[in-house]
């Protein structure tokens, strides 16, 4: 049940991203998708990455996104379509293309494992810090990388 | 089962929207969605194996995710300064 309402907030929001014609609609309706999608994380026995998703996507990715619209947006830009030209085709390809993909779901011999209840965040702490150390090294040097690198885009010279 | 039916519908969506939008921010916006449902396929399969490596991935997933709308987000800055549009069919001078 929980899962059915969260999944429609989702898809409906969506939808709402990739059709509207002001792009800060879009903004919020993005804002709403990946609030739901933290809700089912909690769903899904993810605790850990439910909250993050709050902090990350909601708390940073998306003020980083309504920045930029702030930014980069003129008034007049509501009154013009919102889609190329490629809006019947690639809604036909989009349409083939879930259809081909979903396709790989068919064969349901993953749904006889069973489920064992487990600590996520124990685990994630001592897998972090043993199995992917380096994947967590590598990525606090790509974080350092991109900050250096955005700000020396981003400054006026 | 029906969290992949949602991560392929919200993949599909992503996908439309990145085609389609003629605003470089709203491209980027799709792509974001196209990485939660991957994110959602993750946090499912580790559910269903009760592994929790599904969750690091997603983990990893989300912090490539913000490196990345942030240096997307600092190219359009700069588009925007040079040609004072953002429409990807208008910034297409790359090619006569």
């Amino acid at each position: 049940m929980t899962f059915y309402v969260l999944a429609g907030i989702i898809l409906v929001s969506a939808i709402l991203v990739v059709t509207l014609r002001n792009v800060f609609h879009c903004a919020l309706g993005l804002t709403v998708s990946l609030l739901s999608l933290a809700g089912l994380y909690f769903e899904l026995g993810a605790p850990f990455v439910g909250i993050l998703q709050v902090l990350i996507y909601v708390g940073a990715i998306m003020v980083l996104i309504i920045f930029a619209i702030m930014l980069t947006q003129r008034i007049s830009d509501q009154m013009q379509r919102a889609s190329n030209h490629q809006l019947l085709p690639s809604f036909l390809f989009i349409i083939l293309f879930i259809l081909f993909a979903g396709s790989a779901i068919k064969q349901q011999s993953f749904l006889q494992n069973p489920i064992r209840a487990f600590d996520p965040i124990l685990d994630i702490g001592q897998e972090l810090m043993t199995t992917y150390i380096l994947p967590f090294e590598i990525v606090s040097l790509i974080l350092l990388a991109v900050m250096v690198g955005v700000i020396v885009m981003a400054r006026r010279d | 089962m029906e969290y992949l039916f949602l991560s392929f519908a919200l993949f599909g969506i992503g996908f439309f929207g990145v085609l389609t939008r003629r605003n470089a921010i709203a491209a980027l916006m799709a792509i974001e969605l196209m990485l939660n449902a991957v994110n959602l396929n993750f946090v499912y399969f580790s559910r269903n194996l009760s592994e929790v490596d599904g969750q690091i991935f997603a983990l990893f997933i989300m912090v490539m995710a913000a490196a990345e709308v942030t240096v997307g987000l600092a190219i359009i800055i700069n588009i925007y300064r040079q040609f004072k549009e953002i429409k990807i069919e208008d910034i297409s001078w790359l090619k006569w």
